[in-house]
């Protein structure tokens, strides 16, 4: 308890004061948080079934499978199911990541019986039906067209692809048109029946509702489930930097705006310095206007409506990127600023006054995260992912302030070698000229 | 539901106030009846364009001060800019609050508006524009909602028009601000962890730099209201683009806010197309597959989405219902198929327990919406600008009165062809390509 008052206000944000946590013998863990001013619930989860199981000739089946639950089980239509869920305005859905398939509901307190049993139900006995996975089908497939005209999208996966090859971080956990025309009905089965199972799930829940209520309801539903073949996660090849740099274009004729990223690949969640590197990418491309690149793209230049940062830290590695949206005779010109600031970036230590304000911000807005059920929901799930304690947010403040200049200097060098960074841009085609590096 | 305060300070500032004390944050909102609802041809987009200004600086202010200041508080602040209003907010741990009333107040009429500021301003809502230009849906939308009005300003799109921001300087968007920010023109609004008395006093003191109001009223604030004319046919507008998608945006101008028609035409959306959620934060929506639509369109394989969506405004606006056509089929036939609902709607009365989904709906909608104060403080202002608070505390109630008559007559009333712009986004079936370099 004496790390209590560490953070301010840490008294009403969730602890091992306020957290139930437990363990069903099926190997289920339960997370519940209380929350009697709200007079709804919000429930969210993860089952170890996610896209690195894809086979290659069928990238795409993990999220195939996960949005096909809901379309049919052996109890119930696809229109029974959202019946009674839309009829009482509640909300279940699922999709998946790379690691996990992850779902979340919202309720109203009195639906969430009713909202158990679905999540049971389509874990357990999905039907895969003809009629309605085609149909789910032709609206991938129309989605993955409206992803090869999205600039975002396509100069995201270019670099995904560039910063992770031969590796599940580096594909869409969506598929291609080719990769999900490839997939079987009997497919989906196959892969339910062998990756879906209670080992490793985890369900948290947060809103007016005791732990005791959530824990008979969860044993109810999903208590007795068993998978014996479930699988762990096959081993995958160690995420390595890149050993060149890598620039690469995509032509999408008709489009006004160019979208950029430049990243390098970094560090996973549970890295020493990933403390340090989020406080840095928080000067480098978010405080404020958007840190350092938003004011020079952005404030200064004129150059771009959004220009920022983000670090993305996953159980086995990361990227850490920067993207901006410009007009494509801009382009040049934005490139070189953003290179301006990564080189300062990773060769001058933050000022202290910089470090100080986001390790402000960072402590401050604790408190705006967690207000909702659905925010308390991700953070017991991030608690429970990246095994953080149930305490994290209660000592979220001295690990903040623990971070100096030079620790993030350190990881700045570390990761932003500019010689071995991926630079992709989306939009109108280039001139013939050589491409802008 | 917790009580709120109203309060009408001397210089006209309305004041709504609603303690909240489930968490230590106050989110603070002030509201301005100004959007592009009131721009004169010409200077489209000067509202959104004086929201960016906003953020450039005063005196006490200086540019680059503001976002730090909040950001360094752990706050969340942003503004968005309307048909018929520009709000700005900050949500803000309880003990710092003071950082938001003190800068809201003097940003209602310190801004600077340095030229240069102004210059690199307009590039950032070009490149804003035109990253908006990038999606098949803005284009088809814009075109839908310039065929809809010929003369009320509610037909541009609130980011202006292209010529428009090229040709506007620094007076034109100075005019506009001190024409429109002024406590007589604004609404605040509060919710949160405080006391209503201490934050009252607080803000007379805040606010006691603007001189009390004039009794002339506001009469020096141009309103270029033009009511627009019945239509007396279908539109249909076509928009060729990149892509291999075909969009449908069926619009029907639909009743302001205000209307005693809104509410009927609410539970009408929400059985043909699905619960429309107003809550600006959180809460999330309620999907609509079980919608006639869905159900129709979308289980029938004419279309691979249907989303229907109405909005509260001042005066009588659009009610949208977008169409994402299969790859497999014709426009003009999903078309048909959504006409084949509609007429439903005008020859059947709906059941009553279609009425009663919708309303259970609505309370769940807005129970979501209720978890989260900087929604809480959003409503507070948000049902100010087209109506009153009172329209928001007596929504579901408003639900509950409505008839299977009154969906029947609202039906033959506004979903009818004269009323309607049918737009069809055609893709050229430009497909791209990626090369490569390697930069060493």
């Amino acid at each position: 308890m004496t790390t209590l008052n560490n953070t301010p206000g840490a008294k009403s944000f969730p602890g091992a004061h306020d957290i139930y946590r437990t363990e069903l013998s099926n190997g289920i863990t339960l997370l519940v948080r209380s929350n009697f001013n709200s007079p709804s619930v919000y429930m969210g989860g993860y089952l170890h079934c996610g896209s690195l199981f894809d086979p290659m000739d069928k990238l795409g089946i993990s999220n195939f499978t996960s949005l096909a639950l809901m379309r049919g089980t052996q109890h119930q239509t696809f229109q029974q199911i959202y019946g009674s869920l839309e009829a009482v305005g509640a909300s279940l859905g699922f999709g998946a990541g790379v690691h996990n398939v992850s779902f979340g509901a919202h309720a109203l307190n009195e639906d969430l019986p009713l909202v158990m049993q679905l999540l049971s139900d389509a874990l357990r006995l999905p039907a895969f039906p003809t009629e309605p996975c085609e149909r789910l089908r032709a609206q991938m497939l129309s989605s993955l067209a409206i992803r090869a005209q999205d600039t975002g999208d396509q100069a995201d996966m270019a670099l995904d692809a560039l910063l992770f090859p031969n590796h599940p971080y580096g594909r869409p956990e969506d598929g291609f048109i080719e990769t999900v025309k490839n997939i079987t009905l009997e497919d989906l089965q196959r892969f339910h029946q062998r990756h879906y199972g209670p080992n490793g799930m985890v369900i948290a829940i947060v809103g007016g509702i005791e732990p005791q209520q959530a824990l008979e309801g969860v044993a109810q539903a999903l208590g007795d489930w068993e998978n014996a073949d479930q699988p762990a996660a096959p081993s995958l090849p160690e995420i390595l930097p890149m050993q060149a740099g890598e620039r690469k274009h995509i032509a999408i004729p008709g489009k006004y705006q160019t979208d950029l990223v430049m990243g390098v690949v970094a560090m996973k969640r549970t890295a020493p310095d990933y403390f340090a590197a989020s406080l840095g990418n928080n000067v480098l491309g978010q405080f404020g206007m958007m840190g350092r690149i938003g004011d020079v793209v952005r404030e200064k230049a004129g150059l771009a409506y959004h220009a920022s940062t983000s670090i993305s830290a996953s159980l086995l590695g990361g990227s850490w990127e920067v993207s901006a949206g410009v007009n494509p005779e801009n382009l040049q010109k934005a490139i070189d600023l953003i290179h301006q600031e990564l080189r300062r970036f990773a060769s001058e230590p933050v000022q202290a006054e910089e470090l100080q304000d986001s390790q402000a911000n960072y402590i401050g807005r604790l408190p705006l995260a967690l207000e909702s059920n659905a925010g308390v929901v991700n953070a017991l799930l991030n608690i429970e992912r990246f095994d953080l304690g149930l305490d994290y947010y209660q000592n979220y403040a001295g690990r903040v302030k623990a971070v100096t200049p030079e620790m993030v200097l350190e990881a700045a060098r570390k990761y932003w070698t500019l010689e071995t960074m991926g630079i992709v841009s989306a939009g109108p085609a280039l001139s013939d000229a050589p491409l802008p590096a | 539901m917790n009580a709120v305060t109203k309060v009408n300070l001397s210089n006209g500032l309305v004041v709504q106030l609603k303690e909240v004390h489930t968490t230590p944050i106050i989110s603070h909102w002030l509201w301005y009846r100004i959007g592009s609802r009131d721009e004169r041809p010409g200077y489209t987009g000067a509202s959104h364009w004086v929201e960016h200004m906003q953020f450039k600086g005063t005196p006490t202010f200086p540019p680059g001060v503001l976002d730090k200041a909040i950001a360094r508080e752990g706050g969340n602040w942003n503004a968005f800019t309307h048909l018929d209003w520009t709000t700005y907010y900050e949500t803000l741990p309880a003990e710092k609050i003071d950082l938001a009333l003190t800068l809201e107040a003097d940003r209602m009429t310190n801004s600077l508006f340095l030229t240069d500021e102004v210059e690199s301003e307009r590039t950032v809502i070009v490149s804003e524009r035109e990253g908006n230009e990038n999606e098949p849906l803005f284009r088809l939308g814009e075109a839908v909602q310039t065929a809809a009005f010929q003369r009320h300003a509610y037909g541009h799109e609130i980011i202006g028009l292209p010529q428009d921001l090229e040709r506007m300087q620094r007076a034109d968007l100075y005019e506009h601000y001190q024409t429109y920010y002024r406590p007589s023109n604004a609404v605040l609004a509060i919710a949160g962890d405080f006391d209503t008395q201490e934050m009252i006093n607080r803000l007379e003191e805040v606010y006691s730099q603007f001189p009390v109001a004039s009794t002339a009223g506001d009469q020096d604030m141009p309103r270029p209201a033009r009511p627009e004319p019945p239509s007396s046919a279908e539109q249909r507008v076509k928009v060729v683009g990149p892509g291999e998608m075909t969009y449908l945006q069926v619009s029907y101008h639909s009743p302001a806010a205000a209307h005693p028609d809104f509410f009927a035409f609410t539970v009408l959306d929400s059985l043909l197309s699905g619960p429309t959620s107003l809550n600006m934060f959180g809460g999330g929506g309620i999907s609509n597959k079980t919608s006639r639509l869905y159900q129709a369109l979308v289980d029938k394989e004419w279309v691979v989405s249907v989303h229907g969506g109405l909005q509260a405004t001042i005066d009588p606006f659009l009610y949208d219902i977008n169409l994402t056509v299969h790859p497999e089929r014709e426009a003009d036939d999903a078309l048909k198929a959504l006409d084949e609902q509609l007429t439903r709607l005008h020859e059947e009365h709906v059941t009553e327990a279609e009425i009663a989904r919708a309303i259970k709906q609505a309370r769940a909608l807005f129970a979501f919406g209720s978890e989260n104060i900087t929604n809480q403080a959003f409503w507070l202002g948000y049902a100010e600008m087209f109506a009153n608070y009172t329209w928001f505390t007596g929504y579901v109630e408003a639900l509950e009165q409505i008839t299977p008559e009154d969906v029947l007559r609202v039906a033959q009333t506004y979903l009818v062809p004269q009323n309607r712009i049918v737009g069809l986004y055609l893709p050229n079936g430009e497909k791209g390509e990626e090369t490569d370099d390697d930069f060493e």
